[in-house]
């Protein structure tokens, strides 16, 4: 957390530029994806081959859509593209197509949710103002090698939806917690993977100050091309410090554009207001506005999944899910859908379902996965539930011979422990290796009272009859020993009880 | 008589194609050997892959002998303008920028020729970039105008207008993005037609102003023109400026001399040779005789026309010809240095004055704190004039001028001063303003000097201009003229 002086402010909104899931480019029909050999996704479209035009993907638009739907947003009824021109060998066309007067998506809005006081009590939660998101083309990758410069095409025409928020945000705290629950909802309605390994999402980051009770924003700095949250948050708390020192000093703040060096923490000045570029915008004349039909907006709707937090408040108020576990489930839809199917066949214990989906399940998937996800240090690796040997159904199936006393808790752990080794029934591996509980109430108030006679317990039974409760598990050990560790530990406990009172 | 294919109309070269009286080799080789003995003194060519020409030729004959024919247009040679990709050709808008560049990929209308059965044959000179009207702008070679040899075609598709009056083709194609086919059609006698804007798929056709380009047909007759749009016309899902087939059906061609034809006020006053008037006037007159209602129209922002073009084509433009840069293809400086000083130098170097001209004036109208005072009010007028034309042409079928106020003039006459040329398109720019077809129809001499007549009509009433020039056209003897070389 950055220490921010009480009597600053910090005013911060974000550009955050997503790659969507497509098959195709955004105006041309190449394919995309990563670990390509350079050039390799490209056709005279991409390369901007004279004579070739740009023909929207509507699957692109589409997408963008959707998260003008999951964020709440107005769908417009019609968009338009316009060309930014500037000269740089990434750019095949040396302008970019982009949404500058009508974007496709407009307002909206991001619940996030700020850390708590500890991990298992729920922060405070907050809404932050989408401004709009408008669909543009990426650019190729340039780099220099010895005395030259080689350009790779692969990425440029990949679709971008560039999110613009408001400014909204007021911590560095609360741009990492705007950029998770982005990312979640991204990916959970399948608008985008977010990869930022893969430069699949990157972020431009406005900061400025002002003294607190301003009404007045102060200058703002934009730092350009950050490429995972750890440099957003980094960024804000390198920004907001330097920006305080600055005007504690006496001096102004330029409005300047500046990027971020991850490996030295520090922000550095790309170019000042003066150099800004003169993109000379105007309307695309080879792509005529796009309408966009309500019916199309309506059959988008449908395919929008509950939302985030909507989810995590159903689990904690309807299922009884303690926030942990919630808060674990709902950050991925898979695993909440995975974990409702659970339910949806055992619905009577619902915790306990979550308990071992997110302790457990979570724990045994990321083993089996072998990395952690790099994308987000902080929160847990996305898994893949594809090749999960666990069934919904078999691990409801698990929970209920707990509940029905059929094994004991601690045997319900070796049981997970096999089903997630060979995929077979709980009941199976209860069956297979004998361990049904003995629920047998004549066959164990014999044995417990065959206990209880023995003179080598006899000094535990008095201590429990003198008030010390915890005597009476000196008793349970020999029990165990005698039945194979098979006896209902809850039957033994109500029989001890009952024959000691 | 093999001597004078050169002379005979595409449609009476495809009937004796048809009738198995010649062959696609026959007539491609003599339209090389004319070639070898002509281009030299025109021009029009800055390419032809003879060996290619023949094998489609051959290609051609056969299909047409397994009973493989693809229509009308089998077996007939079909010049390009060099601002229209084909694959494995050449493809450099005449431009020093583009000299090195070889199509990888087919325009949708050369697709839709191959797909005809048409050759395709040779590249065309044009001004570079489509930017000029008299093709001296070709960084390649001079185009001459066939009728007299001191002087321009026309342009910017002169190549493709030279190519037709001096017999060397019997059709070629040609773009229009302010009057660069109509123009030098009139130039050069012949007719050049350009569709209603979104007809042709423009995918191929290398930019110049996207808003205002069209590709069109051009030929020695109307029947020919017809002929060739016919085969151009189609939707194509590259092009989103394209109308798909639902959008596209042509208003039918009606009685030609029942047609109403609006004369716009003040159009043949200043400016206008009176060799040019009296040609027009007399065509005027011509379908007045025929039955047609002529009546006077009011086109009262008509003079803001060439202004709005300057603004809109140029800002265009500077954005379209940014992509020469010398980093993908074509003209690479071999200046050394940053990759963006590379790219300065290479344009530079591969543009010459007028494209750098335009270019200039482009960035300017689109610059902050200009773009509202130019770019902006531009496009006002830019409406304003389209819906003028459209309010005339509810009233009248077409619209009937000069193509060009003067005739031809001499090479070099007008170079040093490019607002004079800018005004030989007055006539022809509104049309691409409102995306409105027109066509220019040879209606005279002036002295030795061919001129025409322009019409221009509703949107996709391509069937009407064209049963107004045939009308014309078979009561005069200016079709399939040719100039003698």
């Amino acid at each position: 957390m950055s220490n921010v002086p009480s009597d600053w402010e910090v005013v911060i909104g974000l550009e955050v530029h997503v790659q969507l899931r497509t098959r195709a480019k955004v105006f041309a029909s190449s394919p995309w994806g990563f670990g390509k050999e350079p050039n390799e996704q490209v056709d005279p479209v991409v390369l901007g081959l004279p004579g070739t035009l740009p023909v929207v993907n509507r699957e692109a638009v589409e997408k963008a859509i959707l998260f003008g739907l999951v964020v709440g947003a107005e769908i417009p009824e019609r968009c338009a593209w316009d060309r930014k021109n500037y000269f740089y060998p990434d750019n095949p066309k040396n302008y970019q197509l982009t949404q500058k007067d009508f974007p496709v998506v407009v307002g909206g809005q991001v619940e996030i949710e700020l850390p708590g006081a500890s991990r298992n009590v729920m922060g405070e939660h907050k809404f932050i103002r989408i401004h709009h998101a408008h669909l543009e083309e990426d650019v190729g990758k340039l780099s220099h090698a010895g005395s030259g410069s080689l350009v790779d095409y692969n990425r440029a025409g990949v679709p971008l939806l560039e999110i613009v928020t408001e400014p909204d945000l007021r911590s560095s705290a609360e741009a990492e917690a705007f950029l998770r629950s982005l990312v979640a909802m991204l990916t959970q309605a399948g608008v985008a993977d977010c990869d930022m390994e893969k430069g699949q999402l990157r972020c431009d980051c406005n900061v400025s100050v002002r003294r607190r009770g301003a009404e007045k924003l102060g200058t703002r700095t934009e730092t350009k091309n950050l490429n995972s949250i750890s440099s957003v948050r980094d960024t804000v708390i390198y920004e907001t410090a330097r920006q305080i020192r600055e005007l504690e000093a006496g001096r102004a703040i330029t409005q300047e554009t500046r990027g971020w060096n991850a490996e030295l923490a520090r922000g550095y000045v790309l170019r000042d207001k003066e150099d800004a570029h003169d993109y000379r915008y105007f309307p695309d004349p080879d792509i005529p506005t796009l309408k966009i039909s309500r019916e199309t907006v309506a059959r988008l709707a449908k395919q929008v999944p509950e939302n985030l937090y909507d989810r995590q408040r159903r689990y904690v108020e309807k299922l009884g899910l303690p926030y942990t576990a919630a808060s674990v489930l709902v950050n991925d839809r898979a695993l909440a859908e995975w974990f409702e199917a659970a339910v949806a066949a055992h619905p009577a214990n619902p915790s306990g379902i979550a308990n071992l989906v997110a302790n457990d399940l979570l724990r045994d998937l990321a083993a089996s996965a072998g990395a952690a996800g790099a994308f987000d240090e902080a929160a847990p690796a996305p898994v893949s539930l594809a090749s999960c040997p666990i069934k919904p159904a078999q691990l409801a199936g698990l929970v209920k011979l707990t509940d029905d006393g059929v094994i004991s808790k601690q045997q319900a752990k070796e049981v997970f422990a096999e089903m997630f080794k060979t995929g077979r029934d709980a009941a199976a591996i209860v069956d297979a290796k004998g361990l049904r509980q003995n629920s047998d109430t004549g066959e164990l108030e014999k044995i417990v009272q065959e206990v209880i006679a023995d003179p080598a317990v006899a000094k535990s039974i008095a201590e429990y009859r003198a008030g010390n409760e915890k005597a009476i598990n000196a008793l349970k050990g020999p029990i165990m020993k005698r039945t194979q560790g098979k006896a209902n530990p809850v039957l033994i406990d109500q029989l001890l009880r009952k024959f000691l009172a | 008589m093999a001597d004078a294919l050169h002379t005979l109309s595409a449609a009476e070269l495809g009937r004796r194609l048809a009738a198995g009286t010649l062959t696609s080799r026959a007539l491609c080789e003599a339209l090389i050997a004319r070639y070898q003995t002509v281009n030299e003194k025109v021009g029009a060519f800055t390419h032809l892959d003879q060996a290619d020409v023949l094998a489609q030729a051959d290609a051609s004959d056969a299909r047409r002998q397994a009973g493989q024919g693809r229509g009308p247009l089998e077996g007939l040679p079909v010049a390009i303008k060099d601002n229209i990709a084909v694959k494995g050709q050449p493809l450099t808008c005449s431009s020093k920028m583009l000299a090195p560049l070889v199509s990888p990929y087919d325009s949708h209308v050369a697709e839709r020729l191959r797909a005809a059965g048409a050759i395709l044959y040779g590249r065309l000179n044009m001004d570079e970039f489509a930017m000029g009207s008299s093709t001296e702008n070709s960084a390649l070679r001079k185009t001459f105008n066939p009728w007299d040899l001191a002087r321009i075609p026309g342009g910017s598709s002169g190549g493709s207008a030279a190519a037709l009056a001096a017999g060397l083709v019997p059709l070629s194609l040609g773009s229009d993005t302010g009057g660069s086919i109509r123009q030098p059609a009139s130039h050069c006698g012949v007719v050049g037609l350009k569709p209603t804007y979104g007809l042709i798929s423009r995918f191929g056709l290398v930019a110049f102003a996207s808003s205002l380009d069209q590709i069109g047909p051009m030929a020695r007759s109307v029947e020919d023109c017809e002929l060739l749009l016919n085969a151009l016309a189609s939707a194509d899902a590259r092009d989103m400026t394209c109308f798909g087939p639902s959008d596209r059906a042509l208003s039918a061609a009606g009685d030609a001399k029942k047609l109403r034809i609006g004369i716009p006020k003040g159009f043949l006053g200043k400016g206008v040779a009176p060799e040019v008037a009296a040609a027009v006037n007399a065509a005027v007159e011509f379908y007045r005789a025929q039955g047609c209602a002529i009546s006077e129209v009011e086109l009262p922002s008509a003079d803001l026309a060439v202004p709005t073009y300057y603004v809109v084509a140029t800002a265009e433009a500077s954005s379209n010809l940014g992509r020469y840069d010398g980093v993908r293809y074509g003209h690479r400086s071999s200046v050394a240095g940053t990759p963006v000083e590379m790219m300065t130098a290479s344009r530079s170097e591969g543009f010459g004055p007028e494209v750098k001209r335009r270019i200039l004036l482009g960035t300017f109208v689109l610059s902050a704190g200009y773009a509202d005072a130019y770019y902006v009010r531009a496009l006002r007028a830019r409406a304003k004039i389209r819906a003028e034309y459209l309010a005339a042409l509810a009233g009248v079928d077409v619209l009937l001028t000069p193509t060009v106020p003067t005739p031809a003039f001499k090479v070099g006459e007008k170079a040093a001063d490019p607002l004079q040329l800018y005004l030989e398109d007055i006539f022809t720019i509104p049309a691409n303003l409102a995306g409105l077809p027109a066509i220019s129809v040879p209606c005279g001499k002036s002295g030795h000097l061919p001129v025409g007549f322009h019409l221009v009509g509703a949107p996709l009433s391509e069937a009407k201009l064209l049963a107004a020039g045939r009308l014309f056209e078979a009561a005069h003897g200016y079709a399939h003229q040719q100039a003698a070389l």
